[in-house]
């Protein structure tokens, strides 16, 4: 139970309200009315403001990084390569993988869902450095300029891996360019990320404890630690690509007597860890919606909360599978091989306690939770199949295969833009103030989950059956499965057009939202939606554990 | 497979029937938790189904002992997995004695492999069914990664090293090799053929592209252009070390330090002498670095290997045809 207190006042809690008389009524003067024109955007910095600066750059960036993929998929329903040359065809996917992984994965759900949310879920007026959020915002767009500055001038082809000596020695492309827009990005996820834990760890409302979090906050938390450790290390790699390729300083290239498999290790250090910055925050999401729609708090809390951190750590422990097959010694292969079986252990419990919480729940089948449904089931595949790549034996046959391609579209589609859909329909009242209409959202979340299983399961069979990934042309036997994988990706295609469509339209057309149209628990839905610049009248005080959908007298102990 | 759709590759190596069998228990754990999975959240949301817009279900709250059971099952499970696929990869990391050995050199974009006895082949490979294979593999540029899906192999290749894989065939046909690491504009065109051939065809195979000069030769004569053996003559006042019986042999290094003689050493030593100085010796000899061809290295660490004595050869490992080579058994 949460009631509102003045600074300065002791007035004792009220005895507990049915939720519509607790309800606010909407404020005339909100975050989005509360001044109109550029200026008043380009220079807020209030933390919902940026969140919607973001959400402009990253939807951007993914249909720019998703019209690369649709070129891919064209090009790949002949065997032979005769849409566009092989140069072109690998900027594609070269584009695809930066503009998708840097500039729309990584911040999409921290840097808009997590900027718009964890203020508001701990109880606090904004993030703890409003000014640097907003910097964080431009810095971002300067990285994004960069790498469209490597587009526009002809693009870059080094994959989005920039292995060396080819992308510091033999790629004539934009690699410079494009590595220092990359690099100019981390810093955004750095100060994101900096941003984030102190905010978490200053600026709880009163009685709201540690574990009273919400699983979103934890899972943030998580994410953040990634975001500080992890960052530098891409950006100093990043650098030095840059130095060798611009002044042949020998650090990678073997004739300058470098090392090409140390490129690897220190780019997998940052990028196996970013693996968990696109999950684990699509993983608090989904913690929220199951249980708003099964109005139950999550089995094992704790559990959930601890599992999120020992992702955190022991992803940053097993960089060198990606590597079994480079070079790196036998047994260097088998400890990493160890080390990533038990990554896939918190994993698991994760999804284990969410099904387990629909146990004796009251389910609802609204949009958010269709998106959690088929989150768990995509990420319940790409999670097992980690376990075929993590088989050290097993993976030199699979990796650089479209087994791998399947695999990790499993994860960061599958799980992360399930999730961020899911996120961005479970608070898009809290956000807009209005309603999406919801049967053309189910619509769109059955669309977008066929259509993804059709385009990225026959990769499974393709990367088994030795489709090498990277392929312009490929052996005419391979061409069946390529042809339902390009007709899965249109069909996914539309999944991801329709909630543009009608979300858009909804901002206008949509019915009012009430402040709390899912009667879920968490402080977000005790302000008005859309909230006001301050979040909150009065202060908010935590009385209650998280999702404490019914009272804790009931409360069974299996 | 009639169904024209293939869902497994062809099985042509020892290996690809160990790594299928992998590969199915991990498809059935797969299947096994997938369905669990699915089946719970779908009796669950329906079973639980809402029923009313107020209703409010007791709260449970966790279970130390079901977080126990998914905890400590999946481990289990997992550290099988993980061994399985260690014994697995240590089949595959340890070159069986007696291969018939061949060099593979990766350059943007094709492939260049040489046999002991000469033959030299552009995006093929010929080899003999049932006889282990040793490929020493290097890159001429960037990296390379050589794939056959038929025999569940794949090494990335990587310049300024040498990598070694093996495998024997076990099926007469023709392959796919795939070039597998990224490589650059005609990445997807770095694709060529293995050849597996009965023993006899592939006696008469080795005679018919015999080019007179063995792998060796070319290396002695290579030796002898760019002068080496001014210096490594062999006898006690040479400014060089003594290459004869060096190669499998240990050596002590200026620093004190010991390692055995092997292509990876030899290779080094030519492109770039001063990395390790053999004790006893200055360091005086000139880099090669980019003077020699990767496949002119390969020719020379197989001159030098040929001094330590004829190799104990099976079928095209010597240094010359060997008569002996079609006795061997499928």
């Amino acid at each position: 139970m949460t009631t509102h207190i003045g600074p300065g006042e002791t007035r004792p809690p009220r005895p507990p309200a049915p939720p519509s008389l607790t309800e606010p009524p909407a404020p005339r003067v909100n975050y989005l009315n509360v001044a109109y024109g550029v200026k008043s955007w380009l220079l807020t910095t209030d933390h919902k403001r940026i969140a919607l600066l973001y959400l402009a750059g990253i939807t951007m960036m993914f249909f720019l990084g998703g019209s690369f993929a649709v070129l891919i998929r064209l090009e790949l329903v002949t065997p032979a390569g005769d849409l566009v040359q092989s140069e072109t065809y690998n900027k594609l996917f070269t584009l695809h993988g930066i503009i998708m992984v840097f500039f729309f994965l990584i911040p999409s759900i921290p840097a808009f869902l997590g900027n718009f949310l964890i203020p508001i879920m701990i109880g606090a007026r904004d993030l703890a450095f409003p000014r640097l959020n907003l910097l964080s915002w431009y810095i971002y767009m300067l990285g994004g300029a960069f790498t469209i500055f490597a587009l526009v001038r002809g693009g870059v082809d080094t994959g989005w891996t920039f292995y060396t000596p080819y992308s510091t020695a033999y790629s004539n492309t934009h690699v410079i360019a494009a590595g220092l827009g990359i690099f100019i990005t981390g810093f955004s996820s750095i100060l994101t990320g900096l941003n984030f834990i102190v905010t978490i760890h200053r600026m709880r409302a009163p009685g709201l404890t540690w574990f009273r979090l919400p699983l979103f906050v934890w899972a943030h938390y998580a994410t953040s630690l990634i975001f500080i450790l992890g960052t530098p290390v891409i950006a100093i790699t990043l650098l030095t690509v840059v130095l060798e390729r611009a002044l042949h300083l020998g650090i990678y290239d073997p004739r300058l007597g470098g090392d090409p498999i140390l490129f690897q290790h220190l780019f997998w250090f940052y990028s196996h860890p970013a693996v968990y910055i696109m999950i684990l925050p699509a993983m608090g999401v989904v913690s929220e919606v199951v249980a708003c729609f099964s109005r139950k708090r999550i089995f094992g809390y704790e559990v959930v909360a601890m599992s999120s951190l020992a992702i955190a750590v022991l992803g940053f422990l097993v960089w060198g599978h990606h590597m079994f097959i480079s070079g790196q010694s036998t047994y260097a292969g088998l400890v990493f091989s160890l080390l990533s079986f038990l990554v896939a252990i918190p994993s698991a419990i994760k999804v284990f306690n969410w099904t387990a919480t629909l146990y004796k729940g009251s389910v609802s089948f609204d949009t958010p939770m269709l998106y959690a449904a088929g989150f768990i089931g995509l990420f319940t595949i790409g999670g097992l199949t980690g376990l075929f790549l993590a088989a050290v034996g097993l993976d030199v046959h699979v990796t650089d295969t479209y087994f791998v391609v399947a695999h990790f579209h499993y994860i960061m589609v599958g799980g992360a833009i399930m999730g961020y859909l899911g996120g961005i329909h479970f608070w898009w009242p809290k956000i807009t103030g209005r309603l999406y209409p919801e049967m053309w959202a189910r619509v769109a979340a059955v669309i977008v989950f066929a259509g993804f299983n059709l385009t990225f399961f026959p990769q499974f069979i393709l990367g088994y059956l030795g489709m090498p990934r990277r392929y312009h042309a490929y052996p005419e036997e391979f061409q069946v499965l390529n042809v339902m994988s390009s007709a899965g990706a249109s069909i996914l295609g539309l999944g991801y057009l329709l909630p543009m469509i009608y979300l858009v339209w909804s901002m206008r057309y949509g019915p009012r939202a009430p402040a709390n149209p899912w009667q879920a628990k968490g402080l977000e839905w005790q302000t008005a939606s859309p909230p006001i610049t301050v979040n909150f009248e009065r202060q908010p005080v935590v009385t209650e554990e998280a999702y404490e959908y019914a009272p804790e007298e009931n409360a069974k102990i299996v | 497979m009639d169904t024209g759709l293939p869902l497994f590759p062809e099985q042509a190596s020892t290996m690809a029937g160990r790594v299928d069998a992998l590969y199915l228990f991990l498809i059935a754990i797969s299947v096994f938790f997938g369905t669990l999975i699915a089946t719970l959240v779908v009796t669950f949301a329906i079973r639980f189904r809402r029923r009313s817009r107020d209703e409010r279900p007791p709260p449970i709250h966790g279970s130390t002992a079901l977080e126990l059971t998914w905890t400590l099952i999946p481990l289990g499970i997992v550290m099988v997995i993980f061994l399985w696929g260690a014994e697995v990869f240590f089949a595959m990391a340890r070159v069986p004695p007696g291969t018939m050995n061949v060099y593979v050199v990766g350059k943007r974009w094709m492939w260049k492999t040489q046999h002991m006895t000469g033959q030299r082949e552009i995006n093929e490979l010929h080899v003999p069914v049932g006889v282990p294979v040793k490929l020493t593999l290097t890159s001429e540029d960037v990296i390379h990664s050589f794939f056959v899906p038929a025999f569940r192999i794949k090494k990335d290749v990587v310049p300024g090293r040498y990598v070694t894989t093996w495998f024997q065939a076990t099926r007469a046909g023709t392959y796919h090799l795939f070039c597998a690491e990224y490589c650059g504009t005609k990445h997807s065109g770095m694709i060529g053929t293995v050849t597996v051939m009965e023993p006899a065809a592939f006696q008469s195979w080795l005679s018919g592209g015999a080019t007179g000069t063995s792998l060796a030769a070319a290396g002695e004569k290579l030796f002898t252009d760019l002068a080496c053996v001014t210096c490594h003559r062999g006898d006690t006042e040479a400014r060089g070390p003594k290459l004869e019986g060096l190669f499998g042999r240990p050596v002590s290094l200026a620093n004190g330090e010991r390692l055995v003689a092997d292509e990876a050493y030899i290779r080094e030593s030519i492109v770039n002498p001063t990395a390790k100085i053999v004790a006893g010796f200055q360091p005086v000899m000139p880099a090669y670095q980019g003077l020699v061809t990767e496949e002119g290295l390969m020719q020379l660490v197989a001159y030098i290997e040929s001094l330590s004595g004829p190799a104990p050869a099976p079928a095209g490992a010597a240094a010359s045809p060997s008569p002996g080579a079609g006795e061997h058994k499928p």
